[in-house]
This record gives structure tokens, sequence and C-alpha cells, in this order.
């Protein structure tokens, strides 16, 4: 089989919007997990959360699109925000399994009450952009894949020139290191970490707005979570950079595991990568090891 | 409050030192033998079924409770054991030596993702076990000539030893003798040289190693052990359902086998069979529920997953020791009454020590 | 020959040198001390002989084995136990299990013995029972026997660390800073302690210590790090003396 640049490079170029998509999910589960030392496996029901919340206001309020994307990014890091305040600050300290078992608990209840709100029929998302396609000379790629690179780009940029050069992201990375050395030098790690939490959930809110075009609104949507977590662990579980590096590379290989690859490897390629990974490199392509000390 | 005093160090060994203890264990198996003439064949059924996911829940508890390993896909292990058993009986082997084939088969793909796991612990860990699952569950799916798919593989009935145990009552009886197999197996176990080996990888390696544990080698025996428990319940599950489709052994089995030992309070074999009833049982809680509740409500498809994460979110918040924990204060309360100090068991608050760096 | 030996033993790690080039040895019988500065590469020390670490060169014997040969677990066989600086217990076992676990290089194997609770394997754990108790009725452990390790008080558990070490019945025992944390009444309780562990039951002590009067009180040599190299070597009140520990401490 001759390899058709043509269609290399429309394999790429999905695989990029997909992998974006993967990676920026996987970008709020490092910031809080950074942060609070949270697995947040509710990611995926707030970027539902999102989807629901965009479809009602575009489709049953008549919002404008724009005006939505922005009112559900600030519904949903609210929602975060709340979800940080009121329950799962109240673990800080604990092992991190009983993060991820919090955390699962509110991705279940998130979930059953966003079936109980909507029902469980899925939806299309109108936006201005929906089955647009645009020309990249022969490469065609639709509107929708477009604005999740772009978006995702912005956004990664944000984050981390947010956590690297300003007082904010000092603080931040202190808190993540030691909370209560942190506190003790008078940063307010309790509002820091709500911070974080709002900020990640309005990222979850993003991905939600983001992905519902190029799928349909569904509760199913929530299973990406697994892609970004694989994403995340091939980052090295703590790096921003990482999770969008893992996020695109999973992306790719699916894509084109999708062509190349017998049928059905597509669906599960990015856990056997995922294990292949952790088995050669435990922390990750990008982590560092660290020994314990004794 | 009540001491015990003891004479010789075996005294020290006895499982059930007093004699309210022996008379209410005594009483709870006699209660299960009389409970399938009495009960209609629905709920004769429905705690074949509890029996099933509680020797699961002892499985997963010697990983997850025992030695620390974190699992998110308990129910891969499940899968294989119910795939493997209902395969073999599909070819002519007899019901006894399929189960203990089942064993051994699922105790292999642990040791498959054990001897890899070595290098990994905590979320990673968990990470790695999910992606097992999921392609786990896959590879059913797909594997259309040995698994049939999605539309799916039928199971025969047992046969032990010339009896046809095709009836709830027998099937009832089977379940029942091979949990308590199971269990006393795991009681001495984990009092054991090994279990505590297994502890001591749990709280602190550096520890173990310094002692002379092999850690590598401990957490890989735990996974082969856990694994195939969890494929043995497989094998009854298969059994159970009569019909196996990849579906059953989803993300959801998995979460609920996690949830039951989590709720039923890590490190305690009887936490896992107090977990394992509770979540067996709340699907029907929920729709005995369902009545009393406003309409709006319980007609509502996601009433369920919701229950599911209130009642773990309520135990992970309140009562983090689980079902266990909460047996533990009630027998302190009422053995120290009215001297019981709450403050007994109150945990010390502890600031974020960074897991990262481990 | 002596008991232990530590022979030019060079171990770096992460652009760091631990330890240079480091010789000393320890007699059967002696309590050896080894103090330094913050950093010096005291604790390395002993991860180099628990194996944690593989020194870049030199030779470590222990009875004239080179246990440097020796796989991580098979350190405890030898006969050599350890502490840790920061405690490194079983927190959510009992005193008594942490101390039965002292003695697992003795409990391998029997798994099968154990699954059935056959008549053998009970005698086996109540002879181990019995070996256990001893250990309790030297360090007044018996208030605590049944406590989860998690709920006692931290100098309790260091009795505890220590019993744990003991209970291994070991030739060599290394303390990784035994004082750290003890108030002055459990810092003498411990001083009697390790005179006994030497004189009743013929063990060799190694400790890293920070607390002078300690080590002054205990040991018969103490050796002086810094920056992973010997600084000094002597009894307690020549190292005290030698200009370059002085400096060493007091910075120059």
């Amino acid at each position: 089989m001759g390899l058709d640049p043509v269609l290399l490079a429309q394999l790429t170029l999905n695989g990029i919007a997909t992998g974006a998509i993967y990676g920026l999910v996987a970008l709020g589960l490092v910031l809080t997990y950074k942060a609070t030392e949270v697995l947040n496996f509710a990611q995926g029901d707030l970027l539902v959360a999102g989807a629901f919340i965009g479809w009602a206001l575009i489709a049953l309020g008549g919002v404008p699109y724009p005006l939505a994307a922005v009112i559900t990014v600030v519904a949903v890091g609210a929602l975060a925000c709340g979800l940080e305040a009121g329950v799962v600050r109240r673990i800080a300290g604990q092992p991190q399994f009983s993060g991820v078992m919090l955390t699962i608990a509110l991705a279940f209840m998130l979930r059953g009450l966003i079936s109980m709100v909507f029902g469980p029929d899925s939806r299309s998302l109108p936006t201005p952009f929906t089955g647009q396609t645009v020309w990249l000379g022969p490469v065609a790629i639709s509107a929708p894949s477009l604005v999740v690179i772009v978006v995702a780009g912005f956004v990664t940029l944000l984050a981390f020139g947010l956590l690297r050069a300003t007082t904010l992201g000092v603080a931040i990375q202190a808190a993540s290191q030691n909370q209560l050395a942190a506190y003790l030098s008078g940063i307010p790690v309790k509002r820091l970490n709500s911070f974080v939490w709002a900020g990640a959930g309005a990222v979850a809110g993003l991905c939600g707005l983001l992905l519902a075009p190029m799928t349909l609104v569904d509760l199913s949507l929530w299973t990406v979570l697994l892609k970004a977590l694989a994403a995340m662990v091939l980052g090295g579980f703590g790096s921003i950079p990482g999770a969008l590096v893992g996020g695109l590379l999973i992306g790719l290989i699916e894509q084109f595991s999708g062509v190349f690859m017998p049928d059905g490897i597509k669906d599960i390629v990015a856990y056997i990568v995922l294990i292949g990974v952790l088995m050669l490199r435990p922390h990750g392509l990008f982590g560092e090891a660290h020994g314990r000390r004794v | 409050m009540r001491f015990r005093y003891h004479t010789r160090y075996s005294d020290a060994r006895k499982l059930l030192p007093w004699t309210e203890g022996r008379v209410a264990y005594l009483l709870l198996v006699l209660a299960l033998i009389a409970a399938p003439f009495v009960l209609q064949r629905f709920w004769v059924g429905e705690l074949s079924y509890i029996f099933i996911l509680a020797i699961a829940s002892l499985g997963l508890m010697i990983l997850k409770g025992y030695t620390g390993q974190v699992s998110l896909g308990p129910a891969a292990f499940v899968a294989i054991g119910a795939y493997a058993h209902a395969l073999m009986l599909d070819a002519g082997v007899p019901f006894a030596v399929s189960l203990c084939l089942t064993l051994i088969i699922s105790g292999a793909a642990g040791l498959m993702i054990g001897l890899p796991a070595i290098r990994v612990s905590g979320l990673s860990l968990a990470m790695m076990t999910l992606a097992f699952a999921v392609i786990v569950e896959h590879v059913l799916g797909r594997w259309k000539t040995l698994t049939g798919g999605f539309s799916g593989l039928p199971v025969e009935t047992p046969v032990l030893f010339g009896f046809r145990l095709g009836t709830p009552t027998a099937f009832y009886f089977l379940c029942l003798a091979i949990l308590i197999i199971t269990l006393l197996g795991l009681v001495n176990l984990m009092r054991g040289p090994k279990g505590r080996a297994f502890v001591a990888v749990r709280d602190s390696e550096a520890a173990a190693w310094g002692l002379g544990i092999d850690v590598a080698r401990t957490r890989v025996e735990a996974f082969v052990l856990s694994s195939a428990i969890l494929g043995l319940s497989g094998a009854l599950m298969a059994h159970h359902v009569q019909h196996l489709t990849p579906e059953g052994f989803g993300l959801l089995l998995s979460l609920e086998l996690v949830l039951m030992v989590v709720i039923g309070g890590l490190g305690s074999l009887r936490g896992a069979l107090l977990g394992a009833v509770l979540i067996g049982f709340l699907p029907r809680l929920i729709s005995m529920a369902k009545p009393l509740l406003p309409a709006q409500v319980s007609a509502q498809f996601g009433l369920e997953i919701f229950a599911y994460g209130l009642v773990l979110a309520v135990f992970v918040l309140f009562e983090p020791r689980g079902l266990e924990g909460r047996w533990q204060k009630t027998k302190a309360f009422l053995t120290s009454f009215p001297v019981y100090r709450r403050d007994t068991f109150r945990r010390q608050k502890t600031y974020m020590r960074s897991e990262r760096l481990k | 020959m002596s008991l232990f030996e530590f022979d030019a033993v060079t171990l770096s790690f992460g652009g760091i040198t631990a330890i240079r080039n480091l010789s000393f040895h320890v007699e059967k019988g002696e309590i050896f001390a080894i103090i330094g500065p913050n950093g010096a590469g005291k604790t390395s020390v002993l991860n180099v002989v628990s194996r944690v670490f593989d020194p870049n060169e030199g030779q470590i014997r222990f009875d004239g084995r080179d246990i440097t040969k020796v796989p991580r677990k098979g350190v405890a066989d030898l006969g050599i136990a350890r502490t840790f600086q920061n405690l490194e217990l079983f927190e959510r076992a009992s005193v008594i299990d942490n101390l039965r676990l002292g003695r697992h290089r003795f409990e391998r194997g029997g798994t099968w013995q154990s699954l059935f609770n056959l008549p053998s394997h009970g005698r086996r754990e109540d002879e181990a029972r019995e070996a256990v108790e001893a250990i309790i009725d030297l360090l007044d452990l018996s208030p605590w026997r049944e406590a989860m390790v998690g709920s006692l008080p931290y100098g309790v558990r260091k009795v505890v660390e220590l019993g744990r070490a003991l209970a291994l019945e070991p030739k060599l025992l290394f303390l990784d800073e035994p004082a750290s944390g003890l108030n002055s009444e459990e810092t003498r309780d411990l001083s009697f302690w390790i005179e006994d562990i030497r004189r009743d039951l013929g063990i060799t002590i190694v400790m890293v210590e920070h607390d002078m009067s300690l080590v002054s009180a205990v040991a018969d040599r103490v050796l002086c790090m810094n920056l992973g190299s010997r600084l000094a070597l002597g009894t307690p009140s020549e190292v005290q003396a030698n200009a370059d520990v002085i400096a060493a401490y007091l910075g120059t």
C-alpha cells in the first residue's frame, strides 16, 4: 500500500484535533492534581454538564452561541469551585485513594443528576460552525475540530503562563508542594484550591462545548476521561505540557491505528500504549523518577 | 468493658474467643442454611448473587485492603474466570475440575498484570488496571469465535458428582459453601505470616525490605491470589447470569467491587462481606424506596447511579473506615457504655504530605 | 577480622557524591556511632548497607561476606537489622504484629499449613509469640501490646521500631537517629536499653546520632563524617576535641 501524503496529512490533522480534546481534559486533571493532590474522576462528568448546559442555553433558551459559551464556562467553573469548597476540601490530608473514591462518588452523583434532569436521550449541539468544513489545500478539517485545536493551544499557553509567570502561579506551586508550609507563609491555601478547581472546571465546561459539536450531547461523553487519564499518565502525571503532548500522542496513535492496524484496535490502542509505557517508564514519558527518602 | 485473659499463647489464636460470638456466628450460619426453604425463589437467587459478590469482594480486599495496591479493574479477572469456566464446561470439562482450572487461569492472568505492575504503584497502578479492564472488555466483545461477542455465550448448568445443581436452592448452597471455604482460608492466611507480609508491604515498603520480605514478590503474590479469587467468583457469576455478555463485566462492575471494599472498610475481611451485602442489596433497596419518592424522581433512570454516588460519598466523608469501622465503634460503644469516649476512634488531623514523591 | 568492614565505598546519585571513598570497621560487641552535620552522608551509609542503593565502588563486608552482592531482601537473613530516621512502622497493624514481622526471616514458608490452620502452624505461631513477648518485656511495651501502632505516641513508636529490629535477632543493629524527637527521660531510657542490648543480647550496634550526650554515654568509638568522607575517628572525647570536627560543625 503506497502512503498517500494527503491521507497522512488528513490523519495527522484529525489526530491533533481529537488529541487536543484529550490533552485539554488532561490539563484540567493535572491542574487539580497538582494543587490539591486529588485526581478528579468527576472531570468527565463536569464536561458532560458543560455540554448539557450549553445545549439547554442554545437550544431551549435561544441564547446566542458566544454568550452561551461564556455562561457555560462560568457555570461549570462555579460548580467545580463549589464541589471543592463544599466537599473535596474535607478530605485534605487523607490518602490519594480517598480522593479517587470521593470524586468517583461525585461523578456518579453528577451523572445521575444530569440524567434525571435531561433524560437519557442524546441531542446535537447547534453552533455557528457545526457541520462546516475548512479546506487547507487538499486536506479537509471540520470546523469544530479546527476550533478545538486553536482553543486548546490558547488555553494551554494561558495555564502555563499563569503558573510560571505570575505570583498567583508561584503561590499555587508552593501550596501544591507543602500546604502547611504555604499556609504558614501567608498563602490563602483554601481559596487557592477553590480557584484552581474553578479553573479546571471551566476547562471541563469548555471541553464539553468543544466536544459536543464533534459528536453528540450525550451522557457517554464522560468516557473521554479515560483517554485523558491515559494522556496524563503518558505525560508524567503532573506536567501541563506533558498532558497536552500525551493527549496529542494518543489522538495521533488512535487515528493512525484506525487505518493501519486491524479492525477494533483503534478503541483500545490508547490503553495498550498506556500499559506499555508504564511498564517501561513507570513515571511516564516526561516524568522524573523520585526515590523515596528513608 | 471486657478484657481477655490469656493463660496460653494458643488462647490468642482463637478466632472466636467469646461465647456470644460463637453463638452469633452459629445462628447466622443456621439462618443462611434455612433461608432457601423459607424465602421466595427471587430472594434465593438474590442471596446467591450476594454470596458471589462477597467472594469477589474478598478477592479485591486482599489486593487493595491488605497489600494496598489500587485496582480499578477487578471486573477483568471476574470476566476471565467467567469465560474460562463457561468455555471449559462447553468443552466437556467436569464442573469441579473446571472450577480448579479457573482458579489457575485467572491467577495466571493476575500474574500477567502483576509482574509488570511491580514497578508502578498508587495512581499509576490504578490507571494500569483500569486500562487492562477496558482492554479485556473490548477483546471479549471482539473475539466472536471464542466468546460469541456481544450476542453472548450460554453457560451450562453445573453438575457436581452427578448431581445437577440447576435449581436456585442447589445453586444457593454451592455459592454459600464456596464463600465459606474461601472466607475461612483467607482468615487463616491473613492472620499468618503471609497476611502479615501483605500488611507490611502496604504500610512501609522500606521497612518490609529491611526485615527480609521480598516486596516485589509479595506484591505479585497478592495480585495472583486476588485474581484467582475474583476468577472463582466469575465462574459462579457465569452460572448466575447463565448467558455471558461483555457488558456484564464492564467498568460498572469494577467500580461496584471497588465500592464494596471501600464502603466495607479497607483491611478487613468482615468489611469485604459487609460491603458486598450493602452494595448487593442497594438496587433492591432503591426499588423498594421508589414508591415512597415523588413520581418525577422515582421514574428517573439516573436515580440508581446517583444513589451509588451518594452512599460512597457519605462513607468517604463521614466513615472512612467503612462499615467495619462503624461495627467496631458500635461494639466499643456497647461494651464500654456509659463511659464510651468518642475520641477513641478520632483520627489525627494530618496535613497534606505529598504522596507524589513516593 | 572485624565483624563489619566498610572498605573504600563511594556512592553517588543524581550528581551528588553522598559517600566518598569511606572506610571504617566495627568490631564485634562494639557500640559505634556515626556523627556529622546534616547532609554528611550518614543515612546513606545505612542505606547502602540495607541495599537501598548500590555503591559505585568499594566493598562492604559482614562476617567476611561482601554484602553488596546480596539481594535486598537477603540482608536481614545475614543478621543485620536497622531502624529508620523518620519511623517506618506498619501503622495499621498492632504492636504485636509489628514485632512478629520482625521475625519474618524465621517465618518463611508454611503458607499451606497456615491456610489450613494445621497444628504445626499453631506451634510455630506460639513459638514466635513467645520470642516476641521477651522483647515486649525487655522494652516495657506490655501496655501497648494490642494497640494499633498508628495511634501510639511518638516516643513509644520509636521503641516499637527498636523492638521490631531486635525481633529479627540480629548480630549487627543499625540505629538511625534513635534519640531524635525523644525527651531527655526517654533518651536516658534509650541509653540504658542500648547498653542492655549489647551486654545481654550480644548485639553489635552502629548508630547514627546527633545527640552528643547519648553518643558520649554509650559509644565506644565515633566516626565523624562531612561531605561523604571521614573527618575523624576515635573515642568520643577524641573526636569532640578534634579541630576539623569543630570547624565542620561551627563553620569556618
